[in-house]
């Protein structure tokens, strides 16, 4: 049966010791992917991969990237939000994988909150 | 849904707004027989009887938002144009299982698409749930446990991307080793 080789598992390890140290912090901001039916139907998987690309590159350690159902809003999909510690959660709407990437690097790390996608300010609930 | 990667993602989707934390991914795929299977159960909270007589009719689902259902009527129809068909058992408190099941070469179904990548997306991005995933072509066969890889790596290991972009590499590769066709070898990175 083929499975993930031990050898390979060590190195992984090896890379994890090293990197969590880092990550004792707790986390600052947060992105929410919406993976509704709708959401998954139009894109949602290629931003979740965008998403998690520039978080892999940036090497940052306070960002978690997390996923949620449908909140009512289907034409709008693909909808990202975007949560910083204190701050007022931000969704995105027509969100694809370049919007992503600019949405990650301007507003998740620099802060500065790209307003030309924005749909709302606030939670759904 | 463009391949067979993002109709098994709503479907696991569905798992965890059960609140299962614990999903299971079986594929089977029987070159001999030209038949492939594919069954996504979990621990969720499960459905009553009578939801689950309606749960692949598109006009139920759970969410208050709307009133339509679209993720398991759409692969029950397609399941059934690739000669197939979807079924869904379920006991309120247990969890539920789809399965479906079709003709594995049929000319309308869709490649597997990004698998390696999808699963990796949703084992960093929930951390609380665990994922076993099988793969079987034939005799060959490849298994994944988040359980046995947190045990070996440490409980944080798998909410780091680099990690996971290694563990996603190494899928693609197993699943090429066992004979999965079309698995595509994207660039480095999630």
């Amino acid at each position: 049966m083929a499975k993930l080789k031990i050898s390979d598992l060590a190195k992984i390890k090896e890379q994890v010791t090293a990197s969590t140290s880092l990550r004792e912090g707790g986390a600052s901001v947060k992105v929410t992917v919406h993976m509704g039916t709708c959401g998954i139907a139009s894109g949602a998987r290629t931003v979740l991969n965008a998403v998690m690309d520039e978080l892999e590159k940036s090497a940052r350690k306070d960002v978690i990237i997390t996923t949620s159902g449908c909140m009512g809003l289907c034409s709008a999909e693909p909808l990202v939000t975007v949560e910083k510690l204190g701050e007022e959660p931000i969704k995105y709407s027509y969100v694809d994988d370049p919007k992503m990437r600019q949405i990650f690097n301007r507003h998740v790390l620099e802060g500065e909150i790209q307003t030309q996608w924005v749909l709302a300010k606030g939670s759904e609930q | 849904m463009e391949d067979l990667s993002l109709h098994i993602l709503d479907i696991v989707e569905n798992s965890l707004m059960a609140g299962a934390r614990l999903v299971e991914v079986a594929m089977e795929e029987d070159p001999a027989s030209d038949s492939m299977a594919i069954t996504v159960s979990d621990d969720g909270q499960g459905m009553e009887p009578q939801f689950l007589a309606r749960a692949t009719d598109p006009f139920v689902t759970t969410r208050t938002t709307r009133r339509v259902g679209l993720g398991l009527s759409l692969f029950k129809a397609n399941a059934a144009n690739w000669g197939g068909g979807l079924e869904v058992r379920s006991q309120p408190g247990q969890g539920t299982t789809v399965r479906v099941w079709f003709q594995r070469g049929h000319l309308d179904r869709p490649p597997l698409g990004d698998w390696p990548r999808t699963l990796c997306g949703l084992i960093l991005t929930r951390q609380e749930v665990d994922f076993r995933y099988l793969h079987r072509v034939g005799e060959q066969e490849f298994e994944l446990d988040t359980r046995e890889l947190r045990e070996e790596l440490g409980p944080e290991a798998l909410a780091d991307p680099q990690v996971m972009a290694l563990v996603r590499q190494q899928i693609g590769e197993a699943l090429v080793q066992i004979g999965v066709a079309q698995v595509p070898a994207p660039p480095g990175g999630l």
